[in-house]
C-alpha cells in the first residue's frame, strides 16, 4: 500500500491521546484491561468481573493473575514479525518481559482502530503507525500498577518503581507482581499523562528481542486458515472460469460428478462452479472432473478479460500511448532543458505482471448461526474492509459478522480486499446454500489464475545532459493503471502516485524534472504487490540512470554521490553501503575463485525510509549469479534489529526472484503459468548472502517491510550491464540470454 | 487401510490413491503438513516416510501403508529433530512460518543421513522454497543443528 493511502487512514487521533478510565463490563476475571478509544484517542481501563463476551472486547492489552499478557493486536502477522515489534513497544513502557505476552489478532470493528479510521495492516506502516500509541498504553498500565501498589501498602506512587513484571519498593525490598496487583489496578482511573522512557534507558526498543511465534512454526503448531475447521463442516474446492468473466452455463456431467466419493454437492457460483465434500480432495477430485460451459453475458456488467488479451498485448498498448500524461512532479522546465540539452538519451523501460505466490493457498470458512449471525474466517490485511464487502455478499449488517483474521501464511499484499479475487464471498454463499459451514480452499492452480497481480508496469524516459556530461532534465511518463486507483479510485484530473513512486520522489539534484502518469485502465486483476510502484520503478529509474552516468562519462557511485551533496542523509547512506562492501568497485574485475564480477548500486525511497545496495554479480551458462546484496536502511529509528534484518533478507530474496525469474504471461485472456512448474520463484541455491547495515538518522520513522525490496532490481541488472555491455530494459533476466562484453 | 503415523496406527477409509497429505490434514486433523502446490514443487508437505524426506501431496496413500511416517507433529520425539528445531528457533529462521514444517523435515532427514553435511550436501537437500526467503537463516539453522 502506498504512503497516501497509509496517511490518508493514518490521520492524528495519536497526538490526541490522553489517558482517562471508563469503567465497563467484560474481560476475563481478575484481569486489568486497557484499552484506547478513538477518536478521542484515550486509554481506558475496564474492570472485569466476568467471562470476555465473543465479540467487540475493546481491550489491547490483559494482565492475568497469572502474569501472563495478552495484546489483541490490531494489525496481522504473516512473517514480517509486527507481533513481537509491538509487543516490545508495548513492554518497554510497561516494563514486562516480552516472552510472557501472547498475541491474538483483534476482530474486526471500530474498538481496534488503533489508528484511526479502517484499519490496514500494510504500507510497511504498523510499527511506525501505532509506536506512540503503544507506548502510551504501556506506560498507562505501569503507572495504574504502581498505583495500585502503592494505596495497597499506603506508599506513595513515586517511592515505587518497577522491574519486569512487578512493583518493587525498594526501601523495604517488597515487591508485587502485575498479576497480584491487576485486580485492584482495573478499579483505578488511567493517569491523565504518562511519561515515557528516554532512549538511553530502553530495555527491549532496539534489542534483537526473541520472536514470539519461532516454536510454534517450527513445529508444525502455528495455525493458519488453511488449517482451521468447524464442526459439522463442508470442504469445498472450486473450479474457476478460465477467462476472467465468464459464467458457468451448463454442467454436462453434473449427475456423473455427484456420484464421486463423498461429494455432498455441487453450485453453480458468479464466475464459477463448486463441489462440496467431505475432503478437500474429494471435492477437489469431483470439481475438476466437471465439464462446465462458460459463456460471457451478453449484458456482463462486471470485468471481463477480453478474450484476445494478452501481456504482450497489453505491454505494446503502453509502449505505444505516446500522450504525456498528468504531470505529477513538476520541477523547472524540463522539457526547455531538454530542448537545450547537449546530449538527449530516451529510454522504455517495462516489468511484467507478478504473482504473489504466497506460501499458503487462499480460503476462507464461512458459519451461519442459528440467530442470524455469521462466522467468517479468512485470511485478510484490512479486516474492516472484509467485513463491509462480506456483509454486502451475506446480506446482512456488518455488525452481524464476525469476522476472524487468522495468522497469514505470506504477506505480500496478496491479503488486501480483491473481490472476486478472494474466496470469501464463495465460502459465505456455500454455506448459506448447504445449511452448513464450508471452508473453500483454492488449489494453487486456481489462486495463480485468480490472484491480484502486480500489473504489468513501463516507463518512457528521458534524461538531458549538459557539456560535462551532468543530468540537467528528467522526463518520464508512466502509462497504465496503478493499484490504489483500481481500488481506491482517483480523481479525474490527478496522477495516481503508485504508478509514479520510485520515478517520481527521487532526491538526486536534477534542476529540471517532470514525471506523469498517463491513466490507461489495466483488463486484468492487479492488486499491491510488495512495494507496490515501487517494485518496478525504482528498477526503472535507477537503472536508466546508469545509462546516463555512462552517457555523460562518469562512474555511476560518483555520479550518485555528487548528485546527492545536498541531502546528508542520503549521502551517508550511500557511503555506508559503500564501505559496507568492502569500498565501490568501478567496473568488472576478477573475484579470488577466479569469477569475472561486477558491482551495481542504486537507491530508493520507499515507504518513509531509505536503502542504498549494492549488489555483487558473475555470469554463468548464460545466467546472472547473484553473490552478495548489501542493504544500508536507513528507517530513522527502529524497534527491533533482528527483524529489520529479516525483513532486508526477505525483501532481497522477493526482489531478486522478480528481477531473475519471473513474470506472469496472459495469452487469450487467460494466465499460461498455473503452478510453480511454470511460474518459477526464486529457489535457495539462488539466494546470495544479505549484509545488512542499519542507520538509525532520527528522522521520522519510517518502514521496513517493503523498503529494501525496490533497489534490488537495479542493483543487480546495473551490475548486469558492466560485465555484458548491454543495457537489459524488460523484466526477468531470464528472459535474455546473458553474456560477457566482448573486450 | 492402516497406516503408522508417529508411532501410532490409524486406520483410514480412503480412495487407495488419495495423496498422504490430504489424508494426514483431512481424514486425521494433522494439519502441521501443509498444503503449497499439490505438484511436488514447493516442499511444504514434507515428511519422513522410513526416514526418508517426502512430498506427501503426489504420493498416493497405498504406497506408504506399512511405512513408518513421521509428521511435524511428532519432531520433537525424535533427537535429531529436536535439534533441528532448536536451531531454527536460536537462527530464528521462520517468517510466516508455512513452509518451515516442511523445512524441518528435510533438514532432519538430511542430519539422520549425514549427521556432518558440506554446504553441496545441504544445498541438495534443502530444495523446499520459501517464497518469505528464510532461505540464509535456514542454512545457517541447519549448520548449527549439525554442530549440535
Ligand atoms: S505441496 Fe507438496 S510439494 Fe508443494
Ligand atoms: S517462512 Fe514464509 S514461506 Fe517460508
Amino acid at each position: 500500500m502506498t504512503e497516501a493511502i497509509l496517511n490518508s487512514k493514518t490521520k492524528s487521533p495519536l497526538r490526541a491521546l490522553t489517558v482517562t478510565r471508563r469503567g465497563f463490563l467484560g474481560g476475563s476475571l481478575g484481569a486489568l484491561t486497557l484499552s484506547i478509544a478513538l477518536p478521542h484517542g484515550r486509554v481506558m481501563a475496564k474492570a472485569a468481573p466476568e467471562a470476555p463476551q465473543a465479540a467487540d472486547l475493546n481491550a489491547f492489552l490483559e494482565i492475568r493473575s497469572d502474569n501472563s499478557i495478552l495484546f489483541r493486536s490490531p494489525f496481522m502477522e504473516g512473517g514480517q514479525g509486527v507481533h513481537t515489534a509491538l509487543v516490545q513497544i508495548l513492554a518497554e513502557e510497561l516494563d514486562a518481559d516480552p516472552a510472557v505476552f501472547a498475541v491474538e489478532t483483534a476482530p474486526a470493528g471500530p474498538d481496534y482502530s488503533l489508528t484511526g479510521g479502517m484499519r490496514i495492516t500494510g504500507g510497511s506502516g504498523t510499527v511506525r503507525s501505532s509506536y506512540e500509541a503503544l507506548r502510551r498504553l504501556g506506560a498507562s498500565a505501569r503507572s495504574m500498577l504502581i498505583e495500585a501498589a502503592a494505596s495497597a501498602q499506603g506508599l506513595s506512587a513515586e517511592a515505587l518503581s518497577t522491574e519486569p513484571g512487578r512493583v518493587i519498593d525498594s526501601a523495604s525490598g517488597r515487591s508485587w507482581t502485575y498479576g497480584e496487583l491487576a485486580p485492584a489496578a482495573s478499579a483505578l482511573e488511567a493517569p491523565e499523562t504518562v511519561s515515557l522512557r528516554a532512549r538511553e534507558d530502553f530495555r527491549w526498543i532496539r534489542k534483537p528481542v526473541a520472536r514470539l511465534d519461532m516454536h510454534d512454526k517450527s513445529t508444525g503448531k502455528a495455525v493458519y486458515g488453511i488449517d482451521l475447521t468447524v464442526e459439522n463442516m463442508l470442504y469445498a474446492a472450486i473450479q474457476h472460469a478460465p477467462r476472467y468473466g465468464a459464467q458457468p452455463a451448463a454442467i454436462t456431467n453434473e449427475a456423473d460428478a455427484a456420484q464421486m466419493p463423498g461429494v455432498h454437492s455441487i453450485h453453480p457460483l458468479p464466475g464459477a462452479v463448486a463441489v462440496l465434500a467431505d475432503s478437500w480432495w474429494r471435492a477437489r477430485r469431483a470439481v475438476e472432473a466437471l465439464d462446465v460451459e462458460w459463456r460471457v453475458p451478453e449484458d456482463a456488467t462486471g470485468r471481463v478479460l477480453p478474450a484476445d488479451f494478452s501481456s504482450q498485448a497489453r505491454k505494446a498498448a503502453l509502449e505505444s500511448a505516446d500522450d504525456d500524461g498528468i504531470a505529477h512532479e513538476l520541477e523547472g522546465d524540463a522539457a526547455a532543458a531538454l530542448a537545450d540539452a547537449a546530449q538527449v538519451i530516451s529510454a522504455v523501460y517495462d516489468a511484467p505482471y507478478l504473482a504473489h505466490a504466497q506460501l499458503e493457498p487462499p480460503s476462507a470458512l464461512a458459519r451461519w448461526n442459528e440467530d442470524g449471525t455469521l462466522d467468517l474466517w479468512t485470511p485478510n490485511q484490512a479486516p474492516d474492509f472484509f467485513r463491509a464487502a462480506a456483509a454486502s455478499v451475506a446480506g446482512i449488517d456488518a455488525k452481524q459478522i464476525r469476522l476472524h483474521s487468522p495468522l497469514l501464511g505470506g504477506f505480500f499484499g496478496r491479503h488486501f480486499q480483491y473481490n472476486e479475487s478472494n474466496p470469501f464471498p464463495q465460502a459465505i454463499l456455500l454455506a448459506k446454500a448447504a445449511g452448513r459451514p464450508v471452508k473453500v480452499l483454492w488449489s494453487r492452480e486456481e489462486e495463480f489464475l485468480m490472484d491480484a497481480m502486480r500489473p504489468l508496469s513501463l516507463a518512457r524516459m528521458s534524461w538531458g545532459l549538459d557539456e560535462q556530461g551532468m543530468p540537467v532534465a528528467f522526463s518520464a511518463v508512466a502509462p497504465g493503471e496503478g493499484t490504489v486507483e483500481r481500488w481506491f479510485g482517483r480523481a479525474e484530473d490527478s496522477a495516481d502516485t503508485s504508478i509514479l513512486e520510485g520515478i517520481a520522489g527521487k532526491t538526486y539534484a536534477i534542476a529540471n524534472r517532470r514525471v506523469a502518469h498517463l491513466p490507461i485502465k489495466d483488463p486484468a486483476a492487479i492488486g499491491f504487490w510488495r512495494s507496490v510502484g515501487h517494485s518496478a520503478n525504482d528498477f526503472f529509474y535507477e537503472c536508466f540512470f546508469d545509462e546516463m552516468a555512462a552517457a555523460g562519462g562518469h562512474d555511476p557511485y560518483e555520479l550518485r554521490l555528487r548528485l546527492l551533496e545536498h541531502s546528508p542523509r542520503h549521502k551517508t547512506l550511500l557511503e555506508a553501503v559503500g564501505a559496507l562492501s568492502g569500498g565501490w568497485k568501478s567496473g568488472p574485475f576478477t573475484a579470488q575463485d577466479g569469477t569475472e564480477r561486477a558491482r551495481g548500486v542504486a537507491m530508493a525511497s520507499p515507504f518513509g525510509s531509505e536503502v542504498a545496495t549494492i549488489a555483487e554479480v558473475s555470469l554463468a551458462d548464460g545466467e546472472a549469479i547473484v553473490h552478495d546484496i548489501w542493504v544500508a536502511i536507513d528507517p530513522g529509528s527502529i524497534v527491533n534489529p533482528a527483524i529489520v534484518e529479516a525483513q532486508v533478507n526477505s525483501a532481497v530474496a522477493l526482489g531478486l526472484s522478480a528481477t531473475l525469474v519471473e513474470g506472469a504471461v496472459f495469452e487469450s485472456g487467460a494466465p499460461q503459468a498455473r503452478n510453480f512448474d511454470g511460474y518459477p520463484i526464486l529457489p535457495p541455491d539462488r539466494m546470495p548472502r544479505v549484509h545488512v547495515r542499519i542507520i538509525e538518522s532520527g528522522e521520522a520513522m519510517g518502514g521496513i517491510g517493503e523498503p529494501p525490496l525496490p533497489g534490488v532490481p537495479p542493483a543487480v541488472v546495473n551490475a548486469v550491464a558492466v560485465l555484458t555491455g548491454q543495457r537489459i530494459r524488460s523484466l526477468p533476466l531470464s528472459k535474455t540470454e546473458l553474456s560477457r562484453r566482448v573486450q | 487401510m492402516d497406516l503408522k503415523i508417529n508411532g501410532q496406527t490409524h486406520r483410514v477409509e480412503v480412495e487407495p490413491d488419495t495423496p498422504l497429505l490430504w489424508v494426514l490434514r483431512d481424514t486425521l486433523g494433522m494439519t502441521g503438513t501443509k498444503y503449497g502446490c499439490g505438484v511436488a514443487q514447493c516442499g511444504a508437505c514434507t515428511v519422513l516416510v522410513d526416514g526418508v524426506a517426502t512430498r506427501t501431496c503426489v504420493l498416493p496413500v497405498e504406497a506408504v501403508a506399512g511405512s513408518e511416517i513421521t509428521t511435524i507433529e511428532a519432531i520433537e520425539s525424535d533427537p535429531v529433530g529436536k535439534r533441528v528445531v532448536a536451531a531454527w528457533i536460536d537462527k530464528q529462521a521462520p517468517q510466516c512460518g508455512y513452509c518451515q514444517s516442511g523445512q524441518v523435515m528435510a533438514a532432519t532427514a538430511l542430519l539422520k543421513e549425514v549427521p556432518q553435511p558440506s554446504d553441496e550436501d545441504i544445498a541438495a537437500a534443502m530444495t523446499n522454497l520459501c517464497r518469505c526467503g528464510t532461505y540464509n537463516a535456514i542454512t545457517a539453522a541447519v549448520r548449527q543443528a549439525a554442530k549440535a
